[in-house]
């Protein structure tokens, strides 16, 4: 039995078309685009072409895009930029925004808007959130833990009532959803959508008071020419098939969330059921450590996450659980990507029930 | 009302108590939860929200959270 990575939510697979674009730029995209000779001016070319193929995918400008490090390091930018461009500390965001988002936001002043159930903001609360002072309003395009799609056209028009721009981390959806109109920032990270690692996006709309922080640089936080090469190269094939992926993998995660939900007692299936990223599904299991599940399935070839507290440095369970109010132990997230196949999530189905049943009587239950 | 003393332990196994334990009082009769572990408080009124039974919420006993469950059936 070979091993099924299911973690496409944490970092997916490299997409064949990334890896040939990276090997085709380690070759050729090496130099300084910054330079004036003819190795600098092909790297210019390779960098000028993967911000114009991006803004395309993105329907953004190619001057509006900012290579990154990271999403992580995106995000930091994005909340830091708005604060210092508008020269205002507030900054609202969800309860279930990524923990990047929450560390920048907690920086300096911040108001947190609960969810429901199924995760999704309470644009009531989001509304009397956006006050005059309010530099930045933060709300994700669609979750990373549950999978739940966020309210965003709502939020947007919100926003923009107020004057206040808006920031979406669209990490999970890049390359799979659509992102509504109506955000000023944006920030996204390459190897979610089958890019390599190491390349983030900020996308910052023109007119929008952000300034970057740090000392003022002519050169971009994200420097690794051959990655943002495969970055580019890769969404747009991403993009491309988007629509037979969306349905293939939407079909699988159904699947799943059904299934175990028929065959597993004690089981809470996390998240909007119809309003919900493609590719996503997390479900926790009644009186069942996550730590030990985990391991467990790791033994018997399943790569896949947790949220609960177990499972974390912190020994808190994760935030978008907690904010959520469902279930935080025996946390399973199941994340799929273009080479999951039908037959590993049968495996997955054929391996869960007896695995939850024997960690359950082995708690004495 | 039962007190059940939880502190020290990791979720799920405050949780797998009162579970164990809930039948032990009347219904409409209370069980008390004394955890420490950060999980408790969000996993035990989820865990009444699941079982169908009362959450009627968190006090300090000592220096410790306890978490109050009614049982409705």
């Amino acid at each position: 039995m070979s091993a099924s990575y299911l973690d496409a939510a944490s970092a997916a697979p490299l997409h064949p078309v990334a890896r040939e674009a990276l090997l085709a730029a380690l070759a050729d995209g090496w130099a300084d685009p910054a330079r004036l000779y003819a190795q600098a001016r092909r790297a210019r070319q390779l960098l000028d072409a993967s911000r114009a193929t991006i803004a395309d995918c993105l329907g953004a400008r190619a001057d509006e895009i900012t290579f990154c490090a990271s999403g992580t390091q995106a995000a930091h930018l994005a909340i830091a930029g708005a604060r210092k461009g508008r020269r205002l500390r507030k900054v609202v965001h969800s309860a279930v925004e990524h923990s990047a988002v929450l560390h920048a936001a907690a920086e300096d002043e911040h108001a947190e808007v609960p969810v429901d159930i199924l995760g999704r903001a309470d644009l009531g609360a989001f509304a009397a959130a956006l006050t005059p002072d309010t530099a930045l309003a933060a709300l994700m395009h669609a979750n990373h833990e549950v999978g739940t799609v966020q309210p965003l056209a709502e939020a947007a028009a919100l926003c923009a009532e107020h004057d206040i721009p808006l920031y979406t981390d669209a990490a999970q959806s890049l390359g799979r959803l659509p992102v509504p109109p109506g955000w000023s920032v944006l920030t996204g990270s390459a190897h979610k959508w089958g890019g390599p690692p190491g390349v983030g996006l900020l996308i910052v709309k023109k007119g929008t008071r952000w300034r970057r922080p740090g000392p003022s640089d002519e050169r971009e936080p994200g420097r690794d020419l051959p990655a943002i090469v495969a970055a580019a190269a890769s969404l747009r094939a991403v993009q491309a098939e988007s629509e037979t992926e969306n349905a293939r993998q939407s079909a699988l995660v159904g699947r799943i969330r059904a299934t175990v939900a028929a065959e597993i007692p004690d089981v809470e299936v996390i998240g909007d059921p119809d309003g919900r990223l493609p590719h996503i599904v997390t479900f926790s299991f009644l009186y069942v450590e996550g730590e030990t599940l985990l391991h467990e399935l790791d033994r018997q070839g399943f790569a896949v996450n947790s949220g609960s507290s177990c499972t974390s440095s912190t020994l808190h369970p994760s935030h978008v659980l907690a904010a959520m109010g469902v279930l935080t132990h025996g946390n399973v997230r199941v994340s799929v990507h273009r080479d999951t196949t039908g037959a590993e999530v049968d495996r997955l189905l054929a391996a869960l029930p007896p695995t939850v049943a024997r960690l359950r009587k082995e708690a004495g239950l | 009302m039962i007190t059940l003393d939880c502190l020290g332990q990791r979720c799920p196994l405050p949780v797998i108590a009162l579970a164990r334990h809930i039948g032990e009082v009347e219904v409409g009769g209370t069980i008390r939860v004394l955890a420490d572990d950060p999980a408790a408080a969000h996993d035990i009124p989820a865990w009444c929200r699941l079982r169908g039974q009362e959450y009627a919420g968190e006090h300090t006993v000592g220096d410790a959270p306890a978490y109050d469950v009614v049982r409705t059936s």
